[in-house]
């Protein structure tokens, strides 16, 4: 009884010192929380707010009937169920291919893993309209494949048939990866124990595999869902009449000048993307029967014979067309005018090297300035969450989270729209550029770091501080070295993203700065198909070089 | 210089209702000695120890060091050392680097920065593998690498968090040893925190058994085992029969305690008071009893474990049950089950325990 009274007060006396200790503890640790709460408020959730807000009030404030207006019109609802119905289809085909892929991969003995497994993630370095080039290439009215082989004259290849193709090939890697890590980390004395206990390969695969799985299917079938609603240059370059809300989100802005009709298509955006999203972190990803610790099990492969041959077929045959689709960007890249003058030349790379190199090497500055600093973000994000917990890092959180989820068409043009007038008029310059790749790619940084943080004994930094060191000191010379795998994981993903990213970038580029993916989209729309091609070439290829080269420095620095 | 009080602590972790964690502690660690915080886990000992490096920040009172105030002190500022549970060794770094991170922080003249840490190296022999990073040394040297580290910038006070515990038993009764030979070398105040109670009585000036936030006794490591405060600590500190008897006389400086119609011990009383029929407990420790064909006592055999060096018999004496140890098994053989025993008990180790936890479990009761 005197304890409980006794309690109370002291505990009231003590909360407020404490809660402003952390504060005074740290005032370097401090003012970095706040800087980065500020910029991620002011880069991230802004932009949002504010292009919400112009979907209801227009310059004479709210107005009820604009909005009734613009939703009474059939474009919106044609573009919003033209969104849903791909997003659905592309999802369910991306998820089963890449399962195809995955099982394949982890429990056959299919030839040629390592091939699949390269091949099978091309499509996650490369700007996903890559594919939409090959298809307008290969299908396209005048078609290597429709006039060319099968003499077709009229072959329409714009439309909801080919996005579906595009898009699912384009996100089969993230469901491939998604469910190949969960395969992987499932214990196989389970299936052992299965088939031990009598079951046929069927029911082990039908009651203990699939069940397992589930929750890394269900998994990727909400992240390719949210990337296909993001998706804007598939729809774009192919979709023909078959708008979706990114495309015409665009249009309105861009092509009839109407913001209020752009804002509110963009903010419906959110709403499939969001609930997907929150689906997938608050419920999905909690059901999950094992942790994905990205350290494979031992796996013993047990599944041959005759039933592997469908299955790899199967496989064989999407990593083809994947294949197909590059090879045909690579080999147009060198041709003079496919499908009319098939001579070998070097012309278009001539072109990108010379009036097109402004734009390559506009790019190349751009991501270069834009990747360390998201990877750097990321790491120091994770800390400030993980370790620190500052009052108001709720805001912190939330403000990447929503960065991340909300697509980057809603992005771009909440950027036009608030960095328009002073004090923030920063429209036209390379700065809006970087700040959108940054602020898009930050989360994934944020989560590896968080990840690999948890992992780190929090006795190792107590010790810094112990030893005299400042929380600042300690984060740059203990912590962010021990972060260094969670860093090269982000600095790659920066890297790929912020070169090969076009839904929010193209509403910020100007005629200073303007960046390879728009560069290439307009390439497609006016049929130079060459000097198209030429510029995904390059870009795959610095891509990849680039990965490689960072892989170097990682085994390099690593062999302590 | 550098002695360690604390005033009152009291640490209540926020959230969970009731969670107080340290309960009005008061604690005094004097100069130069090594006081061991002993306790089963959740007693309140780490975060006792947490709260004097800085980590953690008490609800209510204060610790000084020296004289100086340090409650709201940060981490950094306070000159304490640590020696870690997992050691914390900064796996980036080499040896050198981890012992010389600490001693970079002090801008002392690059000279004697080397010369430091070339001492401690060499006191610790540790030179021969100061370029290797931590993960290729053995268990004995990573522990050795982590008090190099702590002590190197020469602390006002040393912290030890269940150092020990990730060694095997050998090695770790050796590193025993020379922790404490160190510390006692460097005259260096310490606190020392584990859940071992021989460890705790090997290396300590002082024990402090803790449980539920509170200290249970602070004393001596010899009168923490045999003249314990409560039950608690009896129990805590190895092996304990804590038997419950009647006193029967008490005259000027004796006190004599029936147990069983076959055990009565008459003990030195002290000061202490007694009333004739009073209810007391007596700690009797299973070494002190031993097979006896003269003894008077007797006792039924209940369970029999054969440990090699001796046979642990469990026995009921009159309804209270009897553990004691038998060395000499090889001489008259090992009883079975059923069996009843003439035993005799040395009284003179026989610790009667003080009224107030009597009269606080009966208060419980």
């Amino acid at each position: 009884m005197t304890l409980v009274s006794q309690a109370t007060p002291s505990a009231r006396t003590g909360a407020s010192p404490a809660f402003l200790r952390k504060i005074v503890v740290d005032p370097w640790l401090f003012g970095i929380f706040v800087l980065v709460t500020l910029s991620v408020l002011v880069f991230a959730a802004l932009p949002i707010f504010t292009v919400m807000k112009q979907a209801v009030v227009t310059e004479e404030g709210f107005d009820l009937g604009v909005l009734v207006n613009t939703l009474s019109q059939s474009f919106v609802w044609t573009s919003l169920a033209n969104t849903l119905m791909l997003g659905a289809t592309s999802a369910v085909i991306a998820t089963a291919a890449g399962f195809l892929l995955a099982f394949t991969a982890t429990r056959t003995t299919m030839p040629g893993k390592t091939f699949v497994h390269g091949v099978a993630l091309l499509p996650i370095i490369s700007p996903p309209f890559v594919m939409a080039l090959a298809v307008v290439i290969l299908f396209g009215r005048s078609g290597l494949i429709t006039r060319e082989l099968l003499g077709i004259r009229n072959a329409n290849v714009y439309g909801f048939h080919s996005l579906v193709l595009i898009q699912s090939l384009a996100f089969t890697p993230i469901a491939y990866l998604n469910i190949r890590g969960m395969l992987q980390s499932i214990d196989t004395a389970l299936e052992d124990a299965s088939a031990s206990l009598g079951a046929s390969r069927w029911t082990t695969f039908s009651r203990v595999t699939l069940p397992l799985v589930t929750p890394a299917i269900l998994s990727s079938t909400l992240l390719v869902f949210v990337k296909s609603v993001e998706d804007f240059g598939n729809p774009m370059l192919i979709g023909g009449n078959y708008n979706t809300l990114a495309v015409e989100a665009y249009s309105q802005m861009v092509g009839y000048f109407n913001l209020q009709a752009g804002a509110l298509l963009a903010s419906l955006m959110l709403v499939p993307s969001m609930t997907a999203f929150l689906v997938h972190r608050y419920w999905v990803s909690k059901r999950s029967y094992v942790t994905v610790t990205g350290k494979p099990s031992a796996q013993t492969i047990r599944i041959s014979g005759s039933v592997v041959v469908p299955l790899a077929i199967g496989c064989y045959a999407i990593v083809f067309a994947i294949l197909l689709f590059y090879l045909t960007v690579l080999y147009v890249s060198f041709t003079k005018l496919p499908g009319v003058n098939n001579t070998l030349t070097l012309d278009h790379y001539a072109t990108v090297f010379t009036a097109g190199f402004q734009t390559l090497s506009n790019s190349l500055l751009l991501a270069g300035i834009a990747t360390p600093v998201t990877a750097v973000a990321g790491m120091l994000i994770a800390y400030l969450l993980i370790r620190k917990a500052f009052p108001g890092s709720f805001l912190l959180r939330w403000g990447t989270l929503l960065s991340f989820a909300a697509p980057g068409t809603i992005l771009g043009i909440g950027y036009v729209s608030t960095f328009n007038a002073p004090p923030l008029l920063l429209t036209g310059t390379a700065f809006i550029v970087v700040a959108a790749m940054v602020v898009k790619n930050l989360q994934v940084g944020i989560e590896a770091g968080s990840n690999q943080l948890r992992q780190i004994d929090k006795s190792i930094e107590e010790a810094s501080t112990i030893l005299g060191a400042s929380n600042t000191r300690t984060f740059f010379q203990v912590t962010m070295p021990l972060l260094k795998p969670a860093l090269f994981t982000s600095l790659s993903y920066a890297l790929t993203r912020s070169l090969t990213t076009l839904s929010a970038v193209i509403f910020l580029v100007s005629a200073n700065w303007t960046l390879i993916t728009v560069t290439i989209l307009s390439q497609v729309e006016t049929l130079k198909l060459g000097v198209a091609a030429a510029y995904c070439s390059i870009l795959v290829f610095v891509v990849l070089a680039i990965l490689a080269v960072m892989q170097l420095v990682l085994n390099s620095t690593s062999k302590r | 210089m550098s002695k360690v009080i604390f005033s009152n602590i009291t640490k209540r972790f926020p959230g969970v209702a009731g969670a107080t964690a340290v309960d009005r502690l008061n604690l005094t660690i004097e100069e130069g000695t090594l006081v061991t915080l002993l306790g089963p886990s959740g007693c309140g000992k780490t975060t006792t120890l947490r709260m004097l490096a800085g980590f953690e920040t008490p609800t209510d009172g204060t610790i000084t060091i020296g004289g100086r105030d340090v409650t709201n002190v940060p981490v950094n500022a306070r000159n304490v050392g640590m020696v870690f549970q997992s050691y914390a060794l900064f796996p980036h770094m080499s040896v050198r680097e981890n012992v010389e991170y600490g001693v970079r922080l002090l801008n002392l003249p690059k000279g004697e920065m080397k010369d430091r840490v070339g001492n401690i190296l060499e006191t610790m022999a540790l030179t021969q593998y100061a370029d290797r990073p931590p993960s290729r040394l053995s268990g004995g040297q990573q522990q050795r690498v982590a008090l190099a580290r702590a002590v190197v910038t020469q602390p006002k006070v040393l912290l030890f968090d269940e150092p020990l515990s990730n060694l095997d038993a050998q090695l770790r009764e050796r590193m025993r040893d020379e922790l404490r030979a160190i510390q006692l070398r460097l005259g260096i105040t310490s606190l020392y925190v584990t859940h071992d109670q021989s460890e705790a009585m090997a290396i300590s000036d002082r024990v402090v058994v803790m449980r539920g936030g509170v200290i249970e006794q602070d004393d001596s490591p010899v009168n923490v085992y045999s003249r314990p405060g409560t039950g608690f600590v009896a129990e805590f500190m190895g092996k304990a029969n804590i038997l419950e008897g009647k006193v029967e006389t008490v005259d000027e400086t004796t006190v004599r305690v029936r147990i069983a119609s076959t055990v009565a011990f008459t003990l030195p009383r002290g000061n202490r008071a007694f009333r004739v029929g009073e209810a007391v407990r007596c700690v009797v420790r299973p070494e002190h009893i031993r097979v006896d064909a003269d003894g008077t006592m007797e006792a039924k055999v209940r369970r029999v474990v054969f440990q090699g060096a001796y046979v642990e018999y469990l026995t009921d004496l009159e309804g209270q049950e009897c553990v004691f140890l038998d060395t000499d098994y090889y001489k008259s053989g090992v009883a079975e089950v059923g069996q009843t025993l003439k035993l005799s008990i040395d009284s003179r180790p026989v610790w009667i325990l003080p009224e107030t936890e009597t009269a606080a479990l009966g208060k419980a009761a």
